[in-house]
């Protein structure tokens, strides 16, 4: 049995010829599968049954997931750094989804930026904790702590109770039957939808059999992260980390990006670069701005992985009754990557209910969500690209530390803090944030302390 | 504040917003009671009591009026502030968002005419 690529899932679908009178639309008694119960499979479910009811369409929803989310360690995990985005956590709670403090590991109210210059604390600008650091799963391996409740457990419940049905069962096989999908469970069972919607990731093994497929294949470009759970103890993690990310902009070669994020009794370390491996991250440990903040020698390492993350849309991710979700299509680039499952989530929910599930409907209306994700994105790779210059400048680490200490202490225009805190939250649209750094405020400011950064003595911003 | 909890916490009788103030944000109640009240002929009168996933505010979304009303902690509450910004770009590209604050604004127009209708039928 042959599995299609992502690309040809797409176009089997619409080369098959359909019965005479089949109406690609969603009618009572329509069957769907979501491919993944993860945030995106989860929403997509939630979104479409609770639109389905609104308009009194009667669906049957099953969500293939082969996880227990309420199991600690890797087997329940989703492997990811485990950030909501400040702006998600309101849209979410404009949608009626209010994060439970049980679910909620710690509430981030600043970011700590460190560089080897200096360090500097940006306060939430709305001076309270808007972002939700969490677990995917039911916490690494090794945690006692069993207050918490995972997040892709809670979205999961929240789709059950608008009536979908959970199958922890792995699809072998897809084939077609009279242009509907036929999908085969691992133990042999089939059954026949009328969408299938995958929101698998990229770290599933059904990606994988979509990436091995001999008929050409497009699926999401990716690169390799590095997470790891270090056990300090809630007093630990409340003494060193406070309610603040860390941050760290470190002038270390194929280094991208690296945070800290205090989660209960354990600091979560997100790591991205180019070909990340043990030698990068023991770089990344080893270096004295990582050690003043976090010193790891007694911190026993717990629980670590390295997922891929999706660096690139799929071009075509949907076809006559298949449409891809989350990081299967489309994400945002480093940042807000439940925010993206959210989105396209939603805009195929949508599409399904009220425009039909045809390769048109989600062209003419899913396609757009998509594509406002990868147009930001390519700004994003602009201002990552700027950023990565300017770190490997001591005279531009000091103006940036000079810029954004000043703002925070004299409570001036937030201009660099901004740029910062919505870079690192993901909060804002990488176009807001470009267009934000075009402000005469902000580029009269920043030359004024490239000027100061000349001159150490004058410049230093005080450690946080 | 508790480690894993969003928002703003507020003592009970404590104010969030007051009425006469200008804002630009709503506010979504995560846990406790608060409750609405207007001044009245020199005093104060109950217009409702919202609790965890009610939202509150949302008209200086749409107006650059001043708030209606007051809103103040009934018991000890905690508030997660939603900014104007970042709620009308959303709904910009997903209308149905705002369905869920037309429900409510639409649940709140129906009990001011029950409210209303009730008055009108106690003078007569």
């Amino acid at each position: 049995m042959r599995l299609p690529s992502q690309r040809s899932v797409a176009d089997s679908f619409s080369s098959i010829p359909l019965d005479e009178g089949t109406d690609l639309t969603l009618q009572d008694g329509s069957r769907v599968a979501v491919i993944g119960g993860g945030p995106a499979g989860s929403f997509f479910a939630y979104f479409l049954l609770k639109m389905a009811d609104e308009i009194d369409l009667d669906l049957e929803v099953d969500i293939f997931e082969p996880r227990f989310f309420s199991r600690g360690g890797p087997s329940g995990c989703n492997h990811c750094g485990g950030i909501v985005s400040e702006s998600l956590v309101q849209i979410l709670a404009a949608e009626g989804i209010n994060l439970p403090a049980e679910v909620v590991q710690r509430g981030i109210e600043s970011y700590v930026v460190h560089m080897d210059v200096g360090s500097v604390a940006i306060q939430s600008p709305a001076r309270e904790s808007r972002i939700a650091a969490l677990y995917r799963g039911n916490g690494p391996r090794g945690g006692c702590d069993l207050q918490w409740d995972s997040f892709d457990g809670y979205l999961q419940e929240m789709a059950i109770e608008r009536g979908a049905r959970v199958r922890p069962k792995l699809i072998t096989a897809v084939e077609w039957e009279n242009g509907r999908p036929r999908l085969t469970e691992n133990d042999g069972h089939a059954s026949v939808y009328d969408l299938v919607c995958v929101s698998a990731g990229v770290n599933s093994n059904f990606i994988g059999m979509l990436k091995d497929s001999p008929s050409g294949v497009a699926p999401p470009k990716t690169t390799r992260t590095y997470i790891c759970e270090f056990k300090v103890g809630r007093e630990g993690v409340h003494e060193i980390m406070g309610n603040a990310m860390h941050v760290f902009l470190l002038s270390i070669p194929r280094l991208e990006f690296a945070a800290l994020i205090p989660k209960g009794e354990f600091v979560t370390m997100v790591m991205l670069g180019d070909e990340l491996d043990q030698e990068l991250v023991h770089a990344f440990l080893d270096d004295p701005t990582v050690r003043r903040c976090f010193p790891t020698d007694e911190k026993p390492v717990v629980c670590s992985c390295s997922p891929l993350i999706n660096m690139g849309a799929t071009k075509r991710p949907y076809g006559d009754r298949v449409v891809m979700i989350g990081d299967s299509g489309v994400t945002r680039l480093y940042k807000d990557g439940i925010g993206a499952a959210y989105r396209t989530a939603k805009a195929a929910a949508t599409t399904a209910v009220f425009q039909g599930v045809s390769e048109e409907s989600f062209e003419e209306n899913y396609w757009p969500a998509c594509k406002a994700i990868s147009s930001d994105n390519a700004i994003g790779k602009v201002i990552f690209g700027v950023t990565t210059l300017f770190k490997h400048s001591k005279i531009s680490r000091r103006a940036i530390l000079r810029m954004t200490t000043l703002e925070q202490e004299q409570e001036k225009a937030p201009h660099m803090s901004s740029v910062l805190w919505n870079m690192f939250t993901g909060s804002a649209p990488y176009k807001a944030i470009f267009a934000s750094t075009l402000h005469p405020g902000f580029i009269g400011s920043l030359v004024w302390n490239l000027a100061h950064g000349i001159r150490p003595s004058a410049g230093n911003g005080k450690a946080a | 504040m508790r480690e894993g909890v969003l928002g703003t916490s507020y003592y009970g009788g404590e104010t969030i917003i007051q009425q006469g103030e200008t804002g630009d944000c709503m506010y979504v109640v995560q846990s406790g009671q608060v409750e609405v009240v207007q001044k009245v002929n020199g005093g104060e009168q109950r217009l409702a009591v919202l609790e965890t996933g009610d939202f509150f505010g949302e008209m200086a979304l749409f107006e650059r009026e001043v708030r209606s009303a007051t809103v103040r902690a009934l018991v000890d509450a905690r508030v997660l502030k939603i900014d104007k910004k970042t709620l009308l770009r959303r709904i910009k590209e997903d209308p149905l968002l705002a369905v869920n604050l037309l429900q409510t604004m639409s649940g709140r127009i129906r009990e001011l005419n029950t409210g209303l209708a009730h008055a009108g039928s106690e003078s007569e």
